[in-house]
């Protein structure tokens, strides 16, 4: 059964508080605190959440900025990816106040209260805010995510596409492949194994309707399964989640079009 | 010790998947007006007598109308229901039973609901 309940060794406890500096010259007024995630595989501990107090006024403004301030200043066990810090690496996906997001284009302002920052959620936890991407990867290169083409190659130019062609990937391109859509989706929740996910489902679709690309009916093919596309029910958390503001579910509705079109 | 591609490719496509989704979505278009027209009818025979709602499912036009709601709404229920437990029901046996009782119990009220119908319009 689908499960709702975490298991025992998975609930999340409370964990320590650092507390800012208090009473010391030039004692922060601008304090924010951070309730992040944390849990380890190398002790037998359930996982916790510790509390940092952060002082705004010495911090940059981004989710990712405090965790990094925190994990220089505070508490260097802290564990989370980052990369590029702009948005275009996906590597920092994390639940933060209570919506997958990039850690590096969100704003604290943006978040009322105490910032709360869990891992992706659904995800096998490797440790704090670490996931186990290896299965959505996988999705990935099962829809083989190149350009397949029967045609040679044309030699000595570039396979030519129309501008109209080239703005049908407008709004797909973009995509970062950070998974926020995919963790948010209750039916990739359920299941992960047999349900292609948001995420993989609209790079699926970027190469449908590349007019470059050849292959679409083997990629229709592929996708004609009642778990692999179909487990989308319209939820649209995806289209909530994205940091990029795509919308996988328009995406997947057109592929479910497609399917229609190819047999009607 | 599979490769994680190769879970992930596991049995294939099933190859099938579009007719179900497209039964779903034809089943409630053809809802829509069946229900509401249903609605509205109970409504106007609020207070009425037995023999007068005998009369009414009588009627050819609503004995017809009737059957088409009980067969669209059925199988609509089977194609729901079927992704409801797909989706929450992961034990492959207890999958497995779920879907045949959902099957049975829709063909067999769906059946009693039709044979209910045409027995008032042909007289008992």
């Amino acid at each position: 059964m689908a499960e709702f309940l975490l298991p025992k060794n998975s609930r999340v406890r409370k964990g320590k508080t650092h507390a800012a500096p208090a009473g010391a010259e030039g004692a922060a007024t601008n304090l924010r605190r951070f309730n992040v995630y944390r849990w380890s595989p190398d002790d037998d501990q359930n996982p916790r959440v510790d509390s940092y107090e952060v002082d705004m006024d010495k911090c940059g403004p981004m989710v990712l900025d405090a965790l990094i301030k925190i994990k220089n200043e505070i508490d260097p066990g802290l564990t989370f990816r980052r990369s590029c810090r702009e948005g275009v690496c996906g590597s920092c996906a994390m639940n933060v106040d209570g919506t997958n997001t990039l850690a590096c284009i969100k704003a604290c302002t943006d978040i009322k209260g105490d910032v709360n920052i869990y891992p992706l959620p659904h995800m096998d936890v490797v440790k704090d805010l670490v996931t186990d991407m290896t299965n959505f990867y996988a999705q990935y290169a099962s829809i083989e995510p190149w350009m397949q083409t029967m045609t040679p190659t044309p030699v000595g130019k570039e396979r030519l596409q129309s501008e109209e062609d080239r703005a049908k990937l407008d709004g797909l391109y973009e995509c970062v492949l950070c998974a926020c859509c995919s963790a948010s989706c209750p039916s990739y929740w359920w299941n992960p194994e047999k349900y292609l996910g948001p995420a993989v489902l609209l790079q699926s679709y970027r190469w449908l309707i590349d007019s470059r690309d050849e292959a679409t009916g083997e990629r229709l093919d592929n996708l004609e399964d009642s778990f692999r596309l179909y487990r989308c029910h319209t939820i649209m958390n995806c289209a909530n989640a994205c940091p990029k503001n795509l919308n996988p579910a328009k995406a997947i509705a057109e592929i479910k079009k497609m399917m229609i079109e190819r047999q009607s | 010790m599979r490769t994680p591609l190769g879970k992930a490719r596991g049995l294939g496509p099933a190859r099938n998947g579009t007719a179900h989704w497209w039964a779903q979505r034809m089943t409630s278009v053809a809802l829509v007006p069946l229900v509401v027209w249903f609605i509205v009818s109970i409504a106007a025979l609020t207070g009425a007598d037995h023999a007068t709602i005998v009369a009414w499912i009588a009627n050819p036009f609503t004995a017809v109308l009737l059957a088409l709601m009980v067969i669209a709404g059925f199988y609509h229920l089977k194609l729901g229901g079927q992704v409801i437990i797909e989706d929450y029901v992961h034990h492959e046996g207890l999958k497995i039973a779920g879907l045949m009782a959902l099957n049975f119990a829709c063909a067999a009220v769906g059946l009693a609901s039709i044979f209910a119908i045409l027995k008032i319009s042909f007289g008992s």
